[in-house]
């Protein structure tokens, strides 16, 4: 607990959020250079914290203005704070240059040009809140955190000031409200039972009285609607697919899953055994039901951002696996096998990051070059943009879980766990998903390498280079696909009991 | 009943009424005004949280009070930030209902 890497904490935090303070005192075109010059410093930064992490095998605790909990709020960094710092530092990099030729700088009127003066700026607030959020120590300190997440969402969606954007903005901010309130009102109960809302100190006391599973429920089922899982996902393909194709990325690989990882931290870390085998398995049920439904969906959509919204759906459905098959149906599963979930869940939260970003964006190019995004409408597409294309379909691998890719790592260790651990029917759901998203993915595949039809509109000429960063995320996406099968040790570092073993 | 039970039930009800409108009430401004009252009936609970709490001879627990202030700010902002997308919604459409573009053909 090197003083010098607790100040690495507070500069994750930090540095975003005085961007956005240089972007609004100075407003216009410095938001978006004071973004770009952030990126370099972010990977840095998420770099330098995880080797830190790696190397001493501890977590980094900092402690604001020295004072302890549960009086003072801590930051604190474990080995999943450290993935999530840098696989949001790289997925923001890429949405980054991808967006530095979306929102050109100097357009005519006074309207366009505040569209990309706001996505700059909260992309910088937004990346200061997912970095509060993967640092947090201190729940209400989170709950914060996730407000801050919420309020740079909101407006994303609604970039282009259309009365149907506006609705979804509305219908966003209005279940994460909901979600917060049940979340705060859980925060309220802990505090009111134990006095600390500190997690290592929630952890070490003893949470079996009825008041701390009520709290759970409340909090989980307000974390739950701003995740998006089957069946709170209402909100989602209407803003997802509305919003510029740059915010649609950061929304869809990021920001749902900020509240995803808070669940799995009041799970896990904070109330470990206050929820027992029947909510984990219960919470695995939607999860199955998100994957189905979500990939039903796709299927049936006609446009090619609605599609790509559902599959999030679905995609958010595996993450869910992570509750029953980490806590284990029975207390005389392997560890070993829990643990593999453990990293597969994870994993799954970092392979769709990259892969859905990547989608995102090539979604955007496509819908650019041809002027909209009908899927019927696609023929001629892979002559006239075949990196964005391959890069789409690159992207999809991940989705189907097709090795080698970082989906296909995540989805065989859930798989593994599944079979392992005598439960079965998740690994149905998993591979019945497998097989909806081939399916979604070729129906739009299938249009695109088809040739065009005769008299079709010529296809705008896209950058090379606006190409590129699509197709070097999803390449970075298939590389995951290099992790071994195996626990990840970094994920480990800072679990109180890395096998977990539920308390009753 | 002492005090701290008295305004434990009415943070209940807060809460109840709260949920019942963000629920039933299809307008969005009363949604946002659900919320609200959603919101104080849980920041009413933490000041009960603070009166019970207190120990060592206290006379009430300060943190929650810290948190409530807290949790006002953000509940106000959230509020402003609906509001605004309410406002803009009727300006853009002359209606501010939630419903109205859904399955609309473009």
């Amino acid at each position: 607990m090197s003083a010098s890497g607790g100040f690495l904490l507070v500069l994750a935090i930090m540095l975003p959020a005085g961007g956005v303070l240089v972007a609004v005192a100075t407003g216009g075109r410095i938001a978006r250079l004071a973004a770009l010059a952030l990126l370099p410093c972010g990977l840095v930064l998420a770099v330098a914290i995880a080797a830190l992490i790696r190397t001493g095998g501890v977590p980094l605790e900092y402690r604001v203005g020295g004072w302890a909990p549960p009086l003072g709020v801590a930051l604190r960094a474990d080995g999943l704070s450290a993935v999530m710092l840098l696989i949001t530092a790289i997925v923001i990099a890429g949405i980054a240059l991808f967006a530095r030729d979306y929102f050109p700088a100097d357009a005519p009127d006074e309207t366009e040009r505040r569209a990309p003066f706001v996505f700059w700026t909260l992309l910088m607030g937004l990346w200061g809140a997912l970095n509060a959020v993967w640092l947090g120590a201190d729940l209400f300190n989170l709950y914060v955190a996730l407000e801050l997440l919420t309020f740079g969402a909101v407006p994303l969606v609604s970039l282009d000031g259309k009365p149907d954007t506006l609705r979804a903005a509305l219908r966003y901010l209005l279940f994460a409200l909901i979600g917060s309130v049940l979340y705060l009102l859980g925060v309220g109960l802990i505090y009111g039972a134990a006095g600390t809302l500190d997690i290592a100190q929630l952890a070490a006391m003893p949470h079996t009285a009825p008041v701390f599973a009520i709290a759970a429920a409340l909090m989980t089922a307000g974390l739950l609607a701003k995740t998006a899982l089957f069946p709170l996902h209402l909100w989602l393909p209407p803003a997802h697919a509305g919003a510029p194709a740059a915010a649609s990325a950061l929304l869809s690989a990021l920001v749902v899953k900020g509240s995803f990882i808070l669940a799995v931290r009041l799970w896990f870390d904070a109330l470990p055994g206050a929820m027992g085998p029947a909510s984990a398995q219960l919470l695995g049920w939607l999860g199955a039901a998100a994957v189905v439904f979500g990939g039903a969906m796709a299927l049936r959509q006609q446009r090619l951002k609605l599609l790509v919204a559902y599959s999030t759906v679905g995609q958010i459905g595996y993450l869910f696996f992570l509750f029953p098959l980490a806590f284990g149906a029975a207390a005389s599963d392997p560890a070993a096998w829990r643990d593999l979930a453990w990293t597969g869940g994870i994993m799954q939260v970092v392979a769709h990051a990259a892969a859905k970003a990547a989608m995102f964006m090539a979604a955007g190019l496509i819908g650019e070059a041809l002027g909209h995004d009908r899927i019927d409408g696609f023929g001629g597409l892979a002559r006239a943009l075949p990196v964005t294309v391959f890069a789409f379909g690159l992207a999809g691998m991940s989705l189907m879980g097709l090795p080698p890719s970082g989906g296909f790592v995540a989805k065989a260790m859930l798989l593994t766990a599944s079979v392992a651990e005598a439960q079965w029917w998740w690994a149905v759901a998993i591979l019945a998903g497998g097989l909806l998203a081939a399916g979604y993915l070729f129906r739009v595949l299938g249009p695109a390498m088809a040739a065009a039809a005769p008299g079709a509109p010529p296809v705008a000429e896209i950058p090379l280079r606006r190409q590129a960063v699509v197709l070097g995320l999803a390449v970075f996406a298939l590389l995951l696909g290099l992790v071994p099968l195996r626990p990840s040790p970094l994920l480990d570092i800072g679990r109180a009991t890395p096998p977990l073993v539920l308390a009753r | 009943m002492s005090a701290a039970t008295l305004y434990g039930l009415l943070a209940c009800a807060l809460v109840g009424i709260g949920l019942y409108g963000l629920a039933v009430r299809p307008e969005p401004l009363r949604k946002v005004l659900a919320f609200n009252l959603l919101g104080g009936g849980v920041f009413l609970l933490f000041g009960v949280f603070a009166r019970r709490g207190a120990g060592a001879g206290f006379a009430g627990d300060p943190v929650p009070q810290a948190l409530v202030i807290t949790g006002l700010v953000v509940s106000f902002a959230a509020t402003a930030l609906a509001i605004a997308l309410v406002l803009r919604l009727r300006d853009e459409t002359g209606d501010a209902a939630l419903d109205a573009g859904d399955g609309k053909a473009e």
